[in-house]
């Protein structure tokens, strides 16, 4: 056991002992428990590395691996700052919201002008102190209030003023009235990262529930809504974000930024994942499926999003509880800069805040952001150093020392602003239609990317030699449909049982075939998903456990079996993290039909990297084998009328001799259950979308017919990426576009993936009980077809989905095209009922080659 | 309690300030016009008439300084939001010492003053589109990033995004705001590009109101406590084709100003005034 401290919003301590080997989570709860939260999914614990940068505690990773040397010292604050606090459901929630304004205010980062600090002052003395008292409150009653980085005597006296006038005032109406105008600031809920431009130019990268917003000292000079960014990745120091293209243009263009170091790249990456799921999606993205081992960070935000928790708030039904609005432990502390400092520094956290994974010592030298953190640029400087020390001892040290080798030809990429890249917003027409009419020619055209077929990385192949995988390989006679039960949400359920099944399927169907590599990492994909539910177990699993059937021993022994080779993963993760990618929205179709494109564009280096490995390499060939599982959950809405409902999703794997792999999803168009028509148009509403996520999940939404609509495609950068440069508006405007070199990346892998618009929304949170799921597999001389079904019920409404997947294996040379548009019509002739949700044609013909 | 950012459109005072004779021959302007300086005199006469008496403004008018031709356009010294008010630091050299009677004026009038010091900035008021929510500023000839800054500084609470202005004199030259969320633009490529821009910058929704006429999309908004919207606009003389776009603005109270003299010199509505509310902002 070991004793946490953790600094609470009020300033004062929360000491909890907790297991050695514990999850995030789990003081995260006992945190929320303590304070009587419910809405806590707008919170998070921080912590400090130990080169003192302010981390998000990871709430499915086991605390210590995550704060390694640094003392056990935690911070509650803010992780994502609801847009409108009004709709919060209780006053407890917005009260320690309050105290994460007040801190953010007082230390300066988040500015405010003096009216502004005035007129919110006067609604925390309101709050806290109640009516103003003449007798008892004379004017020094509020020198002990800490309202403003620098607090005049003038500004008090206006504070004292208008607190007179909230004479009557309750202390949530004061809390109501403190947020109503402190969401808008402008700098509300932006979370800065220092970084620099394409020309060394120092700019701040602000993450918020819209999206990305770049500034230049105080001024904004772009702004990257969520439903314009196609792609978030970084690579070492590097982050890039792909935009879709403008009204003007036919080419999607990417933007880089060059990050202090790799941790803090990473750290930017993970915020945005974090926010983009938090604020755009409806649910959770699923890990990044192990089929396209993308060497990267398989990072995704695992708690519920927006929607989920206003959703799940809605159904709070509790008096309010009781809970204090004291000054007087702020007051001796955070409220006065002394003490604040000392908080932070004896390392148990935020206080001053760093929400948002928000980095002080960053922000201290951000003039529009001031710390209240004693050292200045400095410790800035100071952090940046130490920050990549440990970044590369993060690594093996093969890694570390090939990463220094290829950092020179990484470096040195040019990014040019493209000009017409900020103007597209009005226009997605264009963008619409063409993937409204795409055929099946056209699918290559407008998403195109490189897939090195990365090797499974290290903990891949340890993970596959792990007697755990061997336990789960044994556990497949034991009916799926059990495993769900004790598992929080029906599309992880269903997603394990569909990837165990498959995997299942392939590894037979492969068995016999020249590629047999699949196996492993077919075990290695499974594992990777199982964390996932395992996290998300917190109370819904609690509720699952007890609203659905009886647990069944079997089942138990399977999900046991599979905990020690999450825990092997998780604890390599950081091996393989030198870089990542994050698809926000490449169609603006809900997460679950998000796949990820395996599109890594990452250069031989890297794979190169992750060779030296314990296990025998795996043929390359083998890893496509691994589609990703098609989450083919479709949710239920929660008063979903009771339609019921039936998908398939043939999932076509073609390989040739490379691999080429067809996925295909089919799902019935169908059932009035939730889907909004909005979500059906998919880009049709770019701009709506920006105002606000999009509720598929909703009751008043009505599910419209609906074709398959979305298509990206996936090619080698080399012919459609153009690297681009972040500069402001008037640098493009004024056409300065330095059009450098652009990267080539070679490669030879192709990924096309064909996704309707349908599926959006799905997962809204509503658990389902896999009924049945069954796979065949068929082979011929170089072909194998599984076809997986699951039949899934939800809340009422039953649901097929067929998979199908192919793998062809040959060296022939396959025409794409026809593969894709034969795999489809079979699909539909087999099943003329139901809809082709994706199709995925994965093609590797040979392993890139070095660019080096 | 007015709470922050309330109350777009809302004002109590307006500063003015006479048309010296030298502006007939010295005034700055893009164009090579003939200005009829009397002509002129009257115009703004009957301009500062509609803000005074039709409006019932309190009007604080300044006298005309013949050594600063252009000292006619007073929102290019002085950018006022709430209580505060940016003194600028004009972009054209000859009209820097404009700022001193508006400072001594907006002094008077109890704002917290913020001077624009920093002899590498320059910013003509003219450049700056406050939307109720936000700025933008245009960065033209006469308005830099550095003077933008200095604004972001002045106006904490708001975002300040940059604009472009390739073409014409100021960002206002080809747009303003005719209500809450509603953008008026002009016509021309430059000014579209423009509203994109904004557009793209903005976590906010702008309706847009397109005219004709670039210099016609410069009009005033005001939203009065006894009279409701308020538009001033041009005349269907000036502009005709503009001026029926304006004409659908039904909620609106629209009073049409003939502004064709002072435009010759690159005035615009809004360069006449500058608009002041000092009745709410807590």
């Amino acid at each position: 056991m070991v004793m946490c401290q953790v600094t609470m919003l009020d300033g004062s301590q929360f000491p909890c002992e907790v297991e050695k080997r514990a999850k995030g989570q789990y003081l995260f709860f006992k945190v929320c428990e303590t304070l009587n939260l419910l809405e806590k999914d707008y919170f998070g614990l921080s912590f400090k590395d130990n080169t003192d940068q302010t981390c998000w505690l990871d709430p499915l990773k086991e605390m210590k691996r995550q704060i390694r040397n640094a003392p056990w010292n935690f911070s509650f604050n803010v992780k994502f700052y609801p847009p409108d606090p009004s709709q919060l459901t209780e006053d407890i929630t917005r009260y320690l919201l309050c105290l994460q304004l007040r801190q953010d205010i007082a230390s300066g980062r988040l500015p405010c002008s003096f009216v502004t600090h005035a007129l919110l002052g006067s609604y925390t003395l309101q709050a806290e102190l109640g009516d103003h008292d003449p007798d008892e409150h004379r004017t020094d009653y509020i020198s002990d209030f800490h309202f403003a980085p620098s607090q005049t005597r003038e500004m008090e006296e206006k504070v004292v003023e208008l607190h007179k006038s909230h004479r009557g005032m309750t202390p949530a109406q004061a809390d109501t009235q403190f947020l109503e105008n402190a969401k808008k600031l402008s700098m509300f809920g932006v979370d800065l990262h220092h970084a620099k431009d394409s020309e060394g130019v120092d700019i701040m990268l602000g993450v918020c529930a819209n999206g990305l917003l770049i500034y230049k000292d105080r001024l904004r000079i772009n702004r990257f809504a969520w439903p314009k960014i196609l792609k978030i990745s970084y690579k070492r120091s590097n982050f890039y974000i792909k935009i879709r293209p403008g009204e003007t243009e036919q080419f999607e263009s990417t933007v880089g930024f060059k990050l202090p170091n790799h941790r803090a790249a990473k750290r930017l990456w993970k915020v945005c994942v974090e926010n983009h799921t938090f604020f755009r999606l409806m649910t959770p993205e699923q890990p990044t499926k192990a089929k396209f081992l993308t060497l990267g960070s398989k990072f995704r935000y695992s708690g519920r999003t927006q929607a989920q928790t206003r959703q799940a708030s809605s159904l709070i039904d509790r008096p309010a509880p009781y809970f204090q609005r004291t000054s007087s432990k702020r007051i001796s502390r955070s409220l006065d800069g002394a003490p604040v400092i000392s908080v932070i520094s004896d390392g148990s956290g935020p206080e001053g805040g760093k929400e948002n994974g928000r980095d002080p010592a960053l922000e201290l030298s951000s003039d529009s952001k001031e710390d209240e953190e004693p050292s200045d640029g400095a410790a800035a400087a100071a952090t940046t150093a130490a920050a990549s020390n440990s970044a590369e001892e993060d690594a093996d040290e093969s890694e570390a020392t090939l990463r220094k080798s290829k950092l020179r030809v990484q470096g040195e990429n040019i990014y040019v602003r493209h000009s017409n890249l900020m103007l597209e917003d009005l226009d997605k027409t264009q963008d619409d239609v063409l993937k409204h009419q795409a055929s099946i020619s056209e699918l290559k055209r407008s998403f195109m990317e490189a897939t090195p077929e990365p090797r499974p990385s290290q903990w891949d192949k340890r993970l596959t030699a792990s007697p755990a995988t061997s336990l789960r390989l044994q556990a497949q006679g034991k009916s799926p449909p059990r495993m769900e039960t004790f598992l929080p949400e029906s599309k992880d359920v269903v997603k394990s049982a569909d990837d165990k099944q498959k995997s299942e399927a392939v590894a037979a169907a492969t068995a016999a075939q020249p590629v047999v590599e699949i196996e492993e990492t077919v075990i290695v994909e499974e594992v990777r998903k199982t964390p996932k539910p395992a996290a998300a177990a917190s109370e819904v699993l609690e509720v699952q456990a007890v609203a659905s059937q009886e647990p069944q021993e079997a089942a138990k022994v399977a999900v046991e079996e599979k905990k020690p080779a999450i825990e092997a993963s998780i604890s390599s993760d950081s091996e393989s993290e030198e870089e990542a990618e994050y698809h926000p929205q490449t169609t603006s179709v809900s997460v679950e039909q998000i796949k990820e494109e395996p599109e890594e564009e990452q250069e031989e280096a890297e794979l190169n990297k992750q060779e030296p490995s314990p296990e025998p390499e795996p043929i390359a060939v083998a890893e496509p084998e691994i589609a990703p599982a098609p989450v083919p959950v479709q949710p239920v809405v929660e008063d979903g009328t009771p339609n019921a409902k039936e998908e398939a999703q043939p999932v076509v794997d073609v390989v040739d001799d490379g691999i080429v792999e067809e996925e295909m999803m089919l799902t019935p168009d169908e059932a009035p259950n939730g889907y909004s028509a909005e979500d059906m148009q998919g880009l049709g509403s770019l701009e709506e979308e920006e105002q606000e996520p999009r509720m598929n999940g909703d009751a008043s939404h009505v599910e419209t017919e609906h074709l398959p609509q979305v298509i990206c495609c996936s090619e080698p950068p080399v012919v459609k990426t153009e690297m681009v440069t972040i500069s402001d508006t008037f640098a493009a405007q004024k056409t300065e576009i330095a059009t450098k070199e652009v990267p080539i990346v070679h490669t030879e892998t192709k990924t096309i993936t064909y996704e309707a618009a349908q599926l959006d929304g799905s997962g809204d949170g509503e658990p389902g009980v896999l009924m049945t799921a069954q796979t065949i597999t068929s082979e011929s001389l170089c072909t194998t077809t599984t076809t997986h079904i699951t039949k899934t019920l939800k809340g009422g409404l039953s649901e097929t989905r067929i998979e199908k997947r192919i793998v062809i294996t040959g060296d022939s040379d396959i025409d794409h095209d026809q593969a894709l548009a034969q795999a489809i019509k079979e699909a539909k002739e087999q099943h003329p009922d139901m809809s082709v949700t994706r199709v995925v044609v994965h093609k590797e013909t040979e392993l890139a080659e070095d660019e080096d | 309690m007015a709470g922050l950012m309330a109350g777009f459109g809302n004002f109590t005072h307006a500063v003015v300030r006479a048309i010296p004779e030298s502006l007939a021959k010295d005034a700055l302007r893009m164009n090579k016009f003939d200005v009829d300086l009397s002509k002129a005199q009257r115009e703004h006469e009957l301009y500062v008439n509609v803000l005074k008496n039709k409006l019932g403004l309190e009007v604080v008018e300044l006298p005309a300084d013949e050594s600063l031709p252009d000292c006619v356009f007073v929102e290019d010294a002085a950018v006022v939001c709430g209580d505060t008010a940016l003194i600028t630091r004009p972009g054209a050299e000859s009209r820097r010492k404009e700022t001193e009677a508006m400072k001594k004026a907006l002094t008077d009038l109890n704002l917290n003053i913020v001077e624009m010091t920093d002899e590498s900035a320059s910013l003509d008021g003219g450049d700056v589109l406050f939307t109720g929510r936000e700025f933008f500023v245009g960065l033209s000839k006469r308005t830099n990033q550095r003077g933008a800054e200095i604004l972001a500084d002045a106006f904490k609470d708001y975002a300040v995004s940059t604009v472009p202005v390739v073409e014409g004199l100021h960002l206002k030259s080809f747009c303003s705001m005719g209500g809450p969320g509603l953008i008026v633009i002009g016509s021309s490529e430059h000014a579209q590009k423009a509203l994109k821009i904004m557009q793209q910058m903005s976590d906010h929704r702008y309706d847009k109101l397109t005219v004709p006429d670039d210099i016609a999309a410069n009009c005033i908004y005001m939203n009065l406590p006894s009279k409701g919207h308020v538009l001033l606009h041009c005349t269907p003389e000036e502009f005709p084709e503009s001026a029926k776009v304006f004409e659908k603005l039904k909620d609106h109270m629209l009073i049409p100003v003939s502004n064709m003299e002072k435009v010759k010199v690159d005035g615009a509505l809004t360069c006449c005034s500058v608009l002041i509310n000092k009745r709410t902002n807590v």
